[in-house]
């Protein structure tokens, strides 16, 4: 069978798994509809929590990106997953206990004010579109390269999907679906990251494999990575475990991206409210553990494949003949993700560090003398000739390590698992910020709860569509904006959920202050470096790490503030004491 | 029972300091202030830093949550705030 067919087959399969379970999870309560009823076991809730967190970027990207950097790469998988202990030590398990739906719930009750509510559900909002357009176009980039359709139907298949399971099974619907889709997209990943482990070097864990030593070839008997820092360091990159070469960031930046990206998860609004889906705070600290576990088999699998895929990639391509290239560089090279610019015109493909031209290719459509595609961007004056999408790393991985078709299909069902499950959570989170803290909370609080209940899917068929609009028509600064999204996370809710917790004395006026401080300096840095080509001028941190410095605003202000104004009121005060204890968590409940 | 609770939150509390100090220690202080230096220890084909920046500190945190879990566990009960 060929691969287009082994596609809708697995496609075709996990769709309808996906379907069956929504229909058979429906929910007709509004705590059912947000948290789920709160009856989500720890090991469900767990496997839901890492299919939501692990976006189309960390599927198909992160690997790839890796491979690109080396040891920089760390900062993803250092800061995608010590986020977690924070929660489970810091936030989970109280906010379980305060057991109410969404993060400004929190905040607006704490800091008894509907002033500190309407800034954290900006917040929430912001957070969670940034990070949905992505999906969406995520889920369209799949669909287009393994159904062989345009990517803007792709992304309206995507839309009319998870419209379906997300208003009618709401966050219940959605984590048991995410369960599912928890399973296919970590086979999906690890089957082919085994196979190729096994080809290179005959070990059967990848995690042992990319220490272990190569098996046959030219190279066999040294190490894997001893072998890559040699031929790295051969075409005059970096060596490929050296950490803050020439070329790649400075401690400080490594940092502070890390602590960036770490408090930024334990602030994002989609993973804090898994936690309230769970029966008790027991279950919560248990579901965190079971969480970080599900990606960790992910995040540690990653960077193995990352070396694998450097390895075969200049060991098949670098200094081949163009002629004699695999065929897998032809297939990709039609999608424009792999591109060769001949530039001495010896017929070779030489690759070198810098771009070979500048911008993303665009072909002529002719063919040149060795019958590659001619491009039409006006190369650069450096030596490289190539061009390569980080991305191909995870989808090519399989045609480069030659499996079978149905493992190619099986990919494209992971990708699109990974991508599904991360947009479902997301559009919840948005739909229950507008319809739940705006609508229920600030405008009409005598709503009853079939009301509450509409209003929450119509918002989710809004949020579906404003999501579809932003796949279809994507804005140039994707990339960008996800600096914002986790420096915004880190540099408002993190602080002021933490204080909020242990310490008493944090007020209204702080938590106020302390949160438009942080955010105001966040925004203004990246603002003044993503879009207004400024320079990173403080100590050289760069606009993914300010949210570090931004959470340390917070975290003063905050304090000071909280120090020089009246303190909390007696019956806020005894409901921090009241959460510190687990006892008496019962459901979530409705206020 | 009010100093019990006490008690009980400030054994939480110094839990999570030697958890969250070890958490720092594994992520920031071997992968990344330190890896230079433990990138001259090698284990097998891992130079040490590395391996903790994309291996190890990961490993390390899930244990850290479990560990934080089971010791919870047993302090809600011993002092009779377990659910």
């Amino acid at each position: 069978m060929s691969i287009l067919t082994w596609t809708y087959i697995m496609v075709g399969i996990t769709f309808s798994l996906y379907l069956s379970i929504a229909w058979i999870a429906r929910v007709k309560t509004t705590s059912g509809f947000y948290v789920a009823g709160g009856g989500v076991s720890p090991l469900a809730n767990g496997m839901a929590t890492a299919a939501d967190w692990m976006s189309a970027a960390s599927f198909i990207s992160m690997a790839g990106l890796i491979s690109f950097m080396g040891y920089t790469g760390s900062i993803y998988l250092l800061g995608w997953t010590g986020g977690y202990v924070l929660l489970a030590l810091l936030l989970a398990p109280y906010l379980r206990k305060f057991g109410k739906f969404t993060v400004p719930d929190f905040v607006g009750d704490r800091y008894y004010s509907d002033i500190a509510r309407f800034v954290a559900l900006i917040c929430a909002i912001f957070v969670s579109f940034t990070y949905v357009a992505g999906q969406m176009r995520g889920v369209g980039i799949v669909f287009s390269r393994f159904l062989e359709v345009d990517v803007n139907t792709g992304v309206l298949i995507g839309m009319a999907i998870v419209f379906f399971y997300a208003s009618l099974g709401g966050m219940k619907g959605i984590t048991y679906t995410q369960v599912a889709q928890y399973l296919v997209l970590i086979v999906a990943y690890l089957v082919p990251a085994i196979a190729i482990s096994l080809k290179i070097t005959g070990t059967f864990l990848p995690q042992l494999g990319f220490g272990s030593t190569i098996a046959e070839g030219p190279n066999a008997g040294k190490y894997l990575l001893d072998v890559l820092n040699h031929l790295n360091a051969d075409l005059g990159f970096a060596e490929y475990t050296k950490a803050f070469g020439q070329g790649s960031k400075s401690m400080l930046d490594v940092f502070c991206i890390t602590m960036a990206l770490m408090v930024g998860t334990a602030g994002l609004p989609h993973v804090i409210v898994r936690f309230y889906t769970v029966p008790s705070v027991r279950a919560a600290r248990l579901s965190a553990g079971y969480a970080l576990l599900f990606i960790a088999i992910l995040y540690t699998t990653a960077p193995a494949i990352a070396s694998f895929a450097r390895y075969n990639m200049i060991n098949s391509i670098s200094g081949v003949e163009y002629s004699k290239a695999p065929t897998w560089f032809k297939n990709w090279e039609k999608t424009g993700l792999i591109a060769w610019s001949d530039k001495n015109q010896d017929g070779i493909i030489e690759y070198f560090p810098g771009d070979p031209f500048t911008g993303k290719p665009t072909f002529t459509g002719e063919k040149g003398s060795y019958g590659q595609e001619l491009l039409s961007n006006s190369p650069t004056d450096n030596k490289n000739e190539l061009f390569i999408d980080r991305d191909i790393m995870v989808l090519a991985n399989p045609e480069i390590a030659n499996l079978p078709p149905w493992v190619i299909a099986l990919v494209a069902a992971g990708g699109l698992a990974a991508a599904l499950s991360t947009a479902s959570g997301l559009l919840l989170v948005i739909s229950s910020s507008i319809s739940h803290d705006l609508y229920y909370r600030l405008i009409n609080r005598n709503a009853s709860e079939k009301q509450r209940l509409m209003v929450g899917r119509i918002m989710i068929g809004l949020a579906v569509c404003v999501a579809g609009y932003f796949g279809i028509h994507p804005p140039g600064f994707v990339a960008q904006v996800v600096a914002f999204a986790f420096g915004l996370a880190a540099s408002s809710f993190f602080p002021i959920i933490v204080l909020g917790i242990f310490f008493k004395r944090a007020n209204r006026e702080g938590a106020i202050c302390g949160m438009i401080a942080g955010i105001s300096f966040t925004c203004y840095y990246i603002v003044n470096i993503k879009f207004l080509g400024g320079t990173p001028w403080l100590l050289g941190i760069s606009a993914e790490g300010i949210g570090t410095v931004g959470m340390l605003i917070n975290f003063i202000v905050t304090l000071l503030v909280s120090f020089i104004t009246a303190p909390p009121p007696a019956d806020v005060q005894e409901m921090v004491e009241n959460i510190r204890f687990p006892r008496g968590a019962g459901a979530s409940i409705d206020h | 029972m009010k100093k019990d609770l006490k008690m009980y939150w400030k054994k939480n509390l110094s839990l999570m300091v030697v958890l969250l100090s070890i958490w720092a220690i594994v992520s920031y202080g071997f992968g990344i202030i330190f890896v230079e230096q433990l990138n001259a220890i090698k284990i097998a084909g891992f130079p040490l830093g590395f391996w903790f920046a994309q291996q190890g500190a990961i490993y390390i945190f899930v244990v850290l949550i479990f560990i934080y879990y089971f010791i919870m566990k047993k302090v809600d009960e011993e002092y009779d705030v377990h659910e």
